[in-house]
């Protein structure tokens, strides 16, 4: 076969990538669509505010909003401030040796566990070892567990950021180490932490293999009362009436998988608002 | 008084330190403890050979090879079909497209890896698999392939975002030395670029993987549920992921099946940390 | 000069980064309300030494040092460090100030001191910029944010920002070499004014600032004190060939 021509080669690699893009970007358009178009008509006020009725056939999800609520907020509660704190010292205060290069490197690994293991290790730690059952207070720390690796990565890149010359500056002053950090490092780190922090949340709130065996409720007739108590979650929801209920409504069904999508993308959307607006707003 | 308050935090820093040091170490320990317990009552080689999964009959059987090849399988397909569609999307956002559409696509992609992976089993439950069902002619839609199809369009954010980096990264006097010789944008591209960000894209493609091994949620609603050894991309298979997923709940602390579930959470986890090994090590090749 | 107008004295000083010797046996002493430069090439300890001083050098990985520094007598390491830094006050080769306003920045010494009483930093501020010789150029734009600041401003403030702790000595570290003409030596001047009231240690890479603003020059190469005496005997008369040849751009 004679060679192509290089402008030949070209065209005909350039259809090649086109297409590839189109294969790509088209599904996630149509699965955004389908999503909307089939989810929108479930979405009411009822469907938000009522229980589900009917074997889950009928009836809201409001128990699934509240109980995935309430986990945002206690792996919130779990994972910023341990995550937050550890960062600062791995970053301004542990010494460079292999002590710390191995923490650093533990740290991202367990950032690339699959999230069954961490409901493995909820189920075994939480729930089992220390009696704490199938609760709030288990799945909200498995989650905390499997957010802290993020919190961590994205508070460490965060004060990386901040130029060494805010922190020479700050001490020659006469500034304590801790007046430094506070003063000169993090207000600058912020943004990238609470953006960091936002987005492990918004993927905390739509896991459903840590919640699986450490939190989730099939169905419960009335919202939690304690954080020793299970609750139900939007994701485990929509797995279980998708696969284990029969003859399932699917515009229901369409409508929690909307509503999910809908928390995690507000999340989302506002990590990305914060990010570009300091990032406009930063002077150095 | 403002030295009491200065201690106090130094010392809660140091003390989020090493407790986060310690939770690293927790977890790892009872992964490992766990999922020896099972080798005490069942051979590691059996384990580790072992066709049958059997875990409810008398005696048991915890075979990993229909787990492992479901994975395999699964994994496979969905590399065919991301590798060259992310790396090819990474090529266009990163040396063809315009910046308009640099930016909407790079949106578009963020916005795929945001979205759970439970939904995406759900929507791919609806309309992939009785479209493979019909499509094949086959008993059920739930497939490895229908699964393959999805878990391809879950890593694509990861191998795009991380290979279009690499690409980026590469300097521009390469690119500029090779116009001036005469070189099409194409050639440029694959003669220049690409080798030149090997390894970026080697990191990209690892991730990818070790994206796709660990997902749960999508295989168990698409794949099946059979933890048979599978014979073609047609027919039902059972990750190691949804295997644990699955079978979590009907284990009691303490007994076999319990310990065996951990012993395939190990598995997975040493599989995912060599996969993020070769990752990091040819993200640290690519920055020099 | 006088053995009891000596400020800073340093006895045996060594410094190292790593197995890299910055500093050999440096025996030097600073007198009060006088301006010594210290002028030598790239490498020679000029700056590592400056670091010294105000205990900069600790947050560098590797370092250490052998030797004893005296401030006014007593050993600086028997001074506690946050104290020291406001003893002993030092202005970058980089103007850098925080991104906040200029009155902030100006204020961030006192305040981190404990100082929080308006009136006080308020009256602490303007001296500060009137010292620097910046009030008349920054008096209404006190809350915009230091960035805005020109370069040479910016440094001034940074002169500022250090005078607002009232220290004893000011360290400048080729403090110009950002800044164009007209800045520098409105920088120079400002450093004239300050010996009054201060004693100052300027590292210079310029050998003719070094001579414009001074009163002693030390020469450092290499890591060793070559020679320190008065300005004008230093730049007329040198004792060692090699500050000859520095001094008259042989090498350098």
């Amino acid at each position: 076969m004679k060679r192509l021509s290089p402008k030949l080669t070209q065209t005909l690699a350039y259809i090649f990538i086109i297409t590839s893009t189109l294969i790509v970007i088209l599904p996630i358009l149509g699965v955004l669509f389908l999503i909307i178009k089939r989810g929108l008509p479930a979405i009411n006020w009822e469907f938000l505010t009522q229980m589900p009725k009917m074997g889950m056939k009928a009836g809201g999800i409001f128990p699934a909003i509240v109980g995935t609520f309430y986990l945002i907020i206690g792996t919130l509660i779990f994972s910023l401030p341990l995550g937050v704190l550890a960062a600062i010292y791995l970053v301004e205060y542990a010494r460079e040796n292999i002590f710390t290069r191995i923490i650093k490197l533990s740290i991202v690994n367990l950032a690339g566990i699959p999230s069954i293991v961490y409901g493995l290790f909820g189920l075994g730690l939480f729930v089992i070892f220390l009696h704490f059952g199938t609760s709030i207070l288990a799945g909200s720390l498995t989650l905390a567990i499997m957010s802290i690796p993020v919190v961590v990565t994205a508070t460490k890149e965060a004060l990386e950021s901040v130029p060494n010359s805010f922190r020479e500056v700050s001490l020659s002053l006469g500034a304590t180490k801790w007046q430094t950090i506070r003063h000169a490092v993090l207000p600058y780190a912020l943004p990238g932490i609470i953006t960091g922090t936002i987005l492990s949340l918004s993927r905390a709130a739509g896991e459903t293999a840590p919640i699986l065996f450490t939190v989730a409720a099939f169905y419960l007739p009335r919202l939690p009362r304690s954080i020793f108590d299970q609750v139900m979650a939007l994701p485990y929801h929509l797995y279980v009436i998708s696969t284990q209920v029969p003859n399932m409504p699917l515009k229901l069904s369409y409508g929690t998988a909307l509503v999910l999508l809908g928390l995690v993308l507000f999340l989302n959307l506002w990590a990305v608002i914060i990010r570009t607006h300091f990032r406009k707003k930063k002077k150095w | 008084m403002k030295k009491i308050k200065e201690f106090l935090v130094e010392n809660s820093i140091r003390l989020s330190g090493v407790i986060i040091i310690l939770i690293v170490i927790l977890i790892f320990i009872f992964l490992f403890k766990n999922a020896i317990a099972l080798f005490q009552n069942y051979s590691l080689k059996e384990f580790l050979t072992g066709k049958q999964w059997y875990p409810i009959s008398e005696p048991p059987k915890f075979g990993i090879v229909p787990l492992l090849l479901g994975s395999l399988l699964v994994t496979v397909g969905a590399s065919i079909i991301s590798i060259p569609l992310g790396i090819s999307c990474a090529v266009f956002i990163s040396e063809i497209a315009p910046q308009f559409l640099k930016d909407t696509l790079k949106a578009l992609i963020e916005l795929l890896a945001a979205i759970p992976s439970v939904v995406l089993g759900f929507v791919g439950m609806v309309t992939l698999v009785p479209f493979i069902r019909s499509v094949f002619n086959l008993p059920t839609g739930l497939t490895a392939l229908s699964g393959s199809i999805m878990l391809a369009l879950m890593a694509m954010p990861t191998i795009v975002s991380i290979a279009e980096d690499a690409l980026n990264a590469v300097p521009k006097a390469y690119k500029e030395g090779a116009y001036a010789l005469g070189a099409t944008k194409w050639q440029v591209i694959h003669r220049v670029i690409l080798p030149a960000a090997f390894s970026g894209l080697v990191a990209a493609i690892m991730l990818g993987i070790g994206r796709v091994i660990g997902e749960t949620m999508a295989v168990m609603m698409i794949t099946g549920n059979a933890a048979r050894i599978p014979h073609s991309f047609l027919e039902p298979v059972r990750t190691m992921t949804a295997t644990i997923a699955a079978e979590m709940g009907e284990t009691v602390r303490g007994d076999l099946h319990y310990f065996a579930l951990f012993a395939i959470g190990l598995v997975l986890f040493l599989i995912t940390f060599v996969i993020n090994l070769i990752a990091d090590i040819a993200l640290n090749r690519s920055r020099r | 000069m006088v053995a009891d107008s000596v400020k800073i004295k340093t006895e045996d000083l060594n410094i190292y980064f790593g197995n890299v010797q910055a500093v050999k046996n440096l025996n030097l002493e600073i007198f009060r309300n006088e301006i010594l430069a210290i002028i030598g090439p790239a490498n020679s300890g000029k700056t590592s030494f400056l670091r010294m001083l105000n205990r900069l050098n600790d947050l560098t990985p590797g370092f250490s040092y052998t030797g004893k520094i005296y401030l006014e007598g007593q050993e600086i390491t028997a001074i506690p460090v946050e104290e020291l830094r406001k003893r002993i006050g030092m202005v970058f080769a980089l103007p850098v100030p925080l991104p906040v306003s200029v009155y902030d920045n100006i204020a961030y010494g006192p305040r981190m001191r404990g100082i929080r009483k308006k009136s006080q930093l308020d009256t602490i501020v303007e001296s500060a910029l009137k010292e620097a010789y910046l009030w008349d150029e920054v008096k209404d734009r006190l809350k915009d944010n230091a960035f805005l600041l020109s370069g040479g401003q910016q440094q001034r403030l940074c002169i500022a920002r250090t005078l607002a702790n009232q220290p004893e000595v000011i360290l400048f570290d080729e403090p110009c070499s950002g800044l164009d003409p007209v800045s520098t030596a409105k920088v120079e001047e400002t450093m004239l004014e300050l010996k009054n009231k201060y004693t100052v240690v300027l590292v210079t890479n310029n050998t003719k600032q070094a001579a414009r603003v001074s009163d002693r020059t030390a020469f450092f190469l290499m890591g060793e004190l070559i020679e320190i005496s008065s300005t004008s005997e230093i730049f007329t008369n040198p004792r060692d060939k090699r500050t000859e040849d520095y001094i008259s751009g042989k090498f350098g």
